[in-house]
């Protein structure tokens, strides 16, 4: 076959000497690596329990915020959903009737609000685009779960606890 | 009659409005207007959206006019000339018109069933007017029910005066109109009086704002998640023809309206049994998709047509990939 890089290198193979042959030399090296390791610091986490600090700007799970009264945000206005480039978030708006003014904010309200987090790609353009500053990507990272249906968040796994509880 | 407007000559009949004579034209050179309605007899002249500037009088008189002048009501002179969009002054005078329809407007354009075809939302965007500099209480109106399918928000309303045109002209007798004067003047119905007539419903197409909107379409979604499709009927009204555009959700019709053109407006008004209570596929022959401008935020996720990149025109390899979807392109 014809090569595909001018960089090929042509690696030629000596035999072995008579301390690479005796095998515990090499063993030991090795084992020797392996121990220094024991000691080290460890590199990862054990991640459920423990978490890493994130960064300022981590973008994670949803939470459609209150207002200082605790009404809900959310107007169902859409826009989170029309610059979703996944296409993840739907919602149903419903009026507000007369006595539910201390629940939501607005004339109109999201009755049905589902993110489905296998499709997020989690790149705030829904942040951007909310006029009402009613939904934030400050949450944790989306848990893992066994069935795909788990993973469509309605309301009540994206609103924010109401202030006095 | 020969009338230039931004440096282009048209010919048109005596008696043309400026407005009209750039609608011949068509393009951008179009002045927009917020109250004038070609369907409407005595419509125009009350929102000074369309002002332009008229730089030369007439062949006779080549004296430019003093002020801005509204090109809805004004007719063209022979040899005319005329400024719209070339003008910074008209530009600059637009955009305080466009402030001061705001001035009391709610910008609760979140909420709002209008946005996506509002047109003040357009003007407002146009003019770069996101923000209000006014700091004082706006005018406050209770919602009112013309009748059990309109709704009133006179919060949001501009008074055109469109609706009572309509009302005047296209239904028998009306029953709302303005009340009070200058900064009060309020559209209502006298002690709420329905309006119950068989054309009543074409008001809230008129409308320019979400003032008058369509009480069973009320927050069932956004213009732009729903897809509009012409479909007609064989309706029994003698004044009604049936061609009217679906506005369907998945398999649901959720809106129905009638057809508006280029500018906004209805090209047949249609009757109140066409628009409120056929609101299933069954009524309706499907004519096809409603052709969207893309510039609208309603042809946002319609993917229409295709527009395919130079290459993929020219390679026949890659025309074999795309079959598929030209295919269905030419059928659409």
């Amino acid at each position: 076959m014809e090569p595909l890089t001018s960089k090929r290198k042509v690696i030629e193979s000596k035999p072995l000497n008579f301390l690479e042959r005796a095998y515990l030399p090499a063993i030991l090296s090795g084992l020797r690596i392996t121990g220094k390791h024991f000691f080290r610091k460890s590199v990862t986490i054990r991640y459920p329990e423990q978490k890493r600090e994130f960064s300022e700007n981590f973008r994670g799970m949803h939470s459609l915020k209150r207002d200082e009264e605790g009404r809900e945000r959310c107007t169902a206005c859409g826009l989170c959903a029309l610059s979703c480039p996944a296409e993840a978030i739907t919602m149903i708006a419903a009026e507000r009737q007369p006595g539910e003014e201390h629940l939501y904010r607005e004339e109109k309200y999201a009755a049905v609000y589902e993110i489905n987090m296998l499709r997020c790609i989690f790149c705030g353009l829904c942040e951007e685009a909310c006029p009402k500053e009613a939904i934030y990507l400050d949450g944790d990272i989306v848990p893992s779960n066994y069935l795909r249906k788990d993973f469509i968040y309605g309301k009540d796994k994206l609103v924010e606890e109401p202030l006095n509880q | 009659m020969k009338v230039t407007i931004d440096g282009i000559s048209i010919e048109v009949p005596e008696g043309t409005t400026i407005l009209n004579a750039a609608r011949m034209i068509g393009g951008d050179i179009v002045p927009p207007a917020m109250c004038y309605y070609s369907k409407l007899e005595g419509s125009g002249g009350k929102c000074r959206t369309c002002l332009v500037k008229v730089s030369k009088g007439s062949e006779k008189d080549p004296r430019p006019m003093p002020k801005l002048i509204a090109s809805c009501r004004t007719t063209v002179m022979d040899g005319m000339e005329v400024q719209n969009i070339t003008s910074p002054e008209v530009i600059e005078a637009r955009r305080g018109i466009v402030e001061m329809l705001l001035i009391n407007h709610p910008l609760d354009c979140p909420i709002c069933d209008q946005a996506g075809e509002c047109h003040l939302q357009d003007l407002g965007y146009e003019h770069g007017l996101a923000k209000t500099r006014y700091e004082f209480d706006r005018r406050k109106f209770e919602k009112i029910d013309i009748g059990d399918k309109i709704q009133l928000h006179m919060t949001r309303c501009i008074l055109c005066y469109r609706c009572v045109f309509t009302a005047d002209q296209i239904t028998d007798h009306r029953i709302h109109g303005i009340l009070n004067r200058g900064d009060h003047s309020e559209i209502s119905t006298y002690i709420h009086a329905a309006v119950d007539n068989d054309f009543s419903g074409n008001v809230i197409d008129v409308c320019p704002v979400g003032a008058l909107t369509d009480k069973t379409f009320r927050f069932k979604n956004r213009v732009w998640f729903t897809k509009p499709v012409d479909a007609h009927r064989d309706c029994d009204h003698e004044k009604c023809n049936g061609k009217v555009t679906l506005w369907y959700k998945g398999e649901d019709v959720i809106r129905v309206t009638a057809r508006k053109d280029v500018y906004g407006e209805v090209e047949e008004f249609i009757c109140n049994t066409c628009r409120f209570d056929k609101k299933k596929t069954a009524d309706w022959v499907i004519e096809g998709p409603r052709h969207i401008a893309n510039t609208s935020v309603i042809s946002s996720n319609h993917y229409e047509t295709m527009h395919p990149l130079p290459v993929v025109k020219s390679d026949p390899k890659l025309i074999e990939a795309n079959e598929e979807q030209f295919e269905r392109n030419t059928r659409l």
